[in-house]
């Protein structure tokens, strides 16, 4: 599975791998809306650092995280994405609801 | 003016999920041999995987139809038709606007802006219960 759920305190961390599409968001949409639904998070992170591509589906994706951790009176936050992921995240903008954290830039 | 062809690929699959990684493989392999810049090929790549999406979760929904991919260099050009004979759209301008959907919960609507922001043209035709076809441009630079 290409998706690391990590729960710390009230925050679950999902970490994604891999290439995002709407093939792989499938399997991807059952693991993290699983964990969502068992923990209740007050903070979702969505950690794009080890993903390889990503094409609109990633957007949906993130967008449909958002509806279901909001319904719990969650936040959404996305890490580590790319500037090509950033740009077209920001096509939708997502970064209305969902809180965009700058790459690290180290090395 | 448009250089004389000089290379061609063409490639039927069926409209499954999985085929959505082939799609860009065999485009992105395709065009390597123009020694493009990672930038291109990941621009390339993206503009396939949105136009193959569609034709497998809208054109053909529940079914499984046939995906045509021709894709055609003339020198430094890649011109990319992707055509499939699904439900036809109905309004393309409505369909072309960013955040427009008729899928809610998982799509956002941006496919044909990614498309358009990726590559150099894009042009899209459909017929109402027949099919539609996308055609893209992309000038490679190259190394
Ligand atoms: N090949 C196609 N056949 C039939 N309808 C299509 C096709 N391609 C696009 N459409 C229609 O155009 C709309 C917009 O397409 P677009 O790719 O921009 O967004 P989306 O597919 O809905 O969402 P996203 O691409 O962001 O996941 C679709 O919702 C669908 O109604
Ligand atoms: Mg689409």
């Amino acid at each position: 599975m290409p998706v690391k759920l990590n729960k710390e305190g009230t925050t679950l961390v999902a970490f994604l791998s891999g290439e995002i599409d709407h093939h792989s968001a499938i399997a991807l949409r059952e693991a993290v809306d699983g964990a969502i639904k068992l923990v209740k998070p007050e903070r979702l992170e969505i950690d794009f650092g080890d993903v390889t591509f990503m094409d609109s589906s990633g957007v949906g994706f993130v967008m449909g995280r958002y509806k279901l951790v909001n319904f719990y009176g969650g936040t959404v936050v996305v890490k580590n994405a790319s500037e090509r992921m950033e740009r077209m995240l920001s096509l939708s903008g997502i970064e209305k609801i969902a809180l965009i954290e700058k790459r690290d830039k180290a090395v | 003016m448009k250089e004389a062809k000089t290379n061609e690929m063409r490639l039927v699959l069926e409209s499954r999920s999985q085929n959505e990684g082939v799609a860009r493989i065999a485009v992105s392999g395709f065009v390597s041999t123009l020694d493009p810049t990672i930038e291109e090929i990941n621009d390339i790549k993206t503009a396939v995987s949105e136009a193959v999406t569609n034709c497998i979760v809208h054109a053909y929904e529940d079914t499984v139809g046939k995906i045509y991919i021709t894709c055609s260099m003339h020198g430094k050009s890649v011109y990319i038709k992707i055509k499939d004979n699904g439900c036809g759209i109905s309004d393309i301008e409505k369909a072309m606007t960013p955040l427009y959907t008729t899928k809610g919960d998982e799509r956002s609507g941006l496919g044909f802006a990614v498309m358009e922001s990726f590559m150099d043209s894009l042009r899209v035709r459909s017929v109402c219960g027949k099919g539609t076809t996308v055609y893209m441009k992309k000038n490679i630079s190259g190394k």
